[in-house]
């Protein structure tokens, strides 16, 4: 059995609004004279109609991935008063580490002092943290503290010559966490369904040396018809339909893609919880962020489903049921 | 109504906008379909011709001329 006893979330200060990034994306890249920019070539407005994204978050140039996972980590550890020396396992989903290895996880333990806990690198964007929260609940039937944690800086990818336009407007730079516990917590996981099908690995990719590649009409295709294929068969399991779950959690990707995956369910889109607008997509990072503001805003009720989701690179994609206690 | 013109409607339903073009012609390039609006055309290509695009027919080039949309229901059905 587990339980999720807490969220926590870390956003970089830095604003960067679609007015100030148009200009940016509108350079030539292989200039850096300031006229070699057309800020007609994109329109702030156009990036908020087909994205949902107003502003987003880029961390500074000192912050790792690592030390954005830390913070995350931390708020979620003191909202729940559990000391990050009795974690059993710590496991950190980015797809944008700085390096090829060692990945953040160790440095997020060392970070944290978690000294008995050993760490894990998941490696997946967008859906990583889903498939995070999923792995602790297994873990969580030998150990009893897990925190996963899920964090990205994007933001120096995307800006990297030559810039993929359609691709930088809709990333964030952000970090989540979430603490599990074996034997109490705001609310118990009921079940999973994960999947994945590598056919389609190419479609959405950061290759070792960039930029992103995104296949946007194959992503959208496919998430807005597995991922309420995948809601339907975990709450199929659980003798539940979508109508009777309040509260939808998504990987904030793209607010006209939540809108969609909830016509498709057939439940009013207020349902999904959603800030895309404010963080822009921060990968893997960005269920347990709206995970965190949804607790604050919302929060669980005593046995009332609450559905987590996400898709991404892979293609990785599923759905989580978690119910208040 | 013979099939293509039946694609056709359907295609403007999902785009949004009247199809006045070529059959070959591409429906993105064209700025007829977008990714939601092939979201939306998938569906009803299913609905209305009572097939189903398996995952690995997710692809938006078999979807990206009326012609190319005619030979797919072809093949399906």
């Amino acid at each position: 059995m587990a339980f999720l006893a807490s969220f926590g979330k870390y956003l970089p200060p830095r604003v960067v609004t679609n007015a100030e990034l148009a200009p940016l994306l509108s350079a030539d890249p292989a200039s850096i004279d300031p006229a070699s920019i057309d800020p007609a070539s994109i329109d702030p407005a156009w990036i908020e109609e087909m994205s949902g994204i107003a502003e987003r978050r880029w961390a500074e140039p000192e912050a790792s991935v690592a030390s954005l996972a830390a913070a995350a980590a931390q708020d979620a550890l003191s909202r729940a008063n559990f000391p990050a020396a009795e974690l059993d396992a710590i496991l950190v989903s980015c797809g944008s580490p700085e390096r090829r290895f060692p990945g953040p996880a160790a440095e997020v333990q060392h970070l944290l002092g978690a000294s008995r806990a050993f760490a894990l690198d998941l490696p997946l964007a967008s859906a990583g943290s889903l498939f995070a929260l999923a792995q602790a609940d297994v873990l969580l039937s030998r150990f009893t503290a897990v925190l996963v944690v899920a964090a990205e800086k994007l933001s120096p990818t995307l800006l990297a010559p030559p810039i993929e336009k359609g691709t930088a407007m809709l990333f964030g730079d952000g970090a989540g966490a979430a603490l599990l516990l074996r034997d109490s917590g705001l609310a118990r996981i009921t079940g999973f369904h994960l999947a994945t099908d590598g056919a389609n690995a190419a479609d959405l990719a950061l290759p070792l040396s960039g930029p992103l590649h995104m296949n946007g009409r194959a992503v959208i295709l496919h998430a807005s018809r597995k991922v309420p294929a995948a809601i339907r068969t975990l709450l199929d399991r659980h003798s539940l339909t979508p109508a009777e779950v309040p509260y939808f959690l998504m990987h904030q990707a793209n607010a006209n893609l939540i809108t969609k995956i909830a016509q498709s369910l057939e439940v009013p889109p207020a349902r999904f919880f959603s800030n895309i607008a404010r963080y822009g997509n921060t990968s893997s990072a960005s269920l347990l962020i709206a995970a965190a503001e949804w607790q604050l805003a919302h929060g669980f009720s005593p046995s009332t489903p609450t559905i987590f989701a996400a898709f991404g690179a892979g293609f990785h994609w599923g759905a989580l049921l978690a119910h208040g206690v | 109504m013979n099939q293509l013109d039946q694609i056709r409607n359907l295609v403007a339903a999902a785009a949004k906008k009247p199809i006045d073009l070529p059959s070959d012609e591409n429906l993105f390039d064209a700025g007829l379909l977008d990714s939601f609006a092939l979201t939306d055309l998938v569906s009803s290509l299913e609905s209305t011709f009572g097939i189903t695009v398996p995952d690995s027919d997710l692809n938006p080039r078999k979807f990206s001329s009326l012609e190319k949309i005619a030979e797919y229901i072809a093949d399906r059905s």
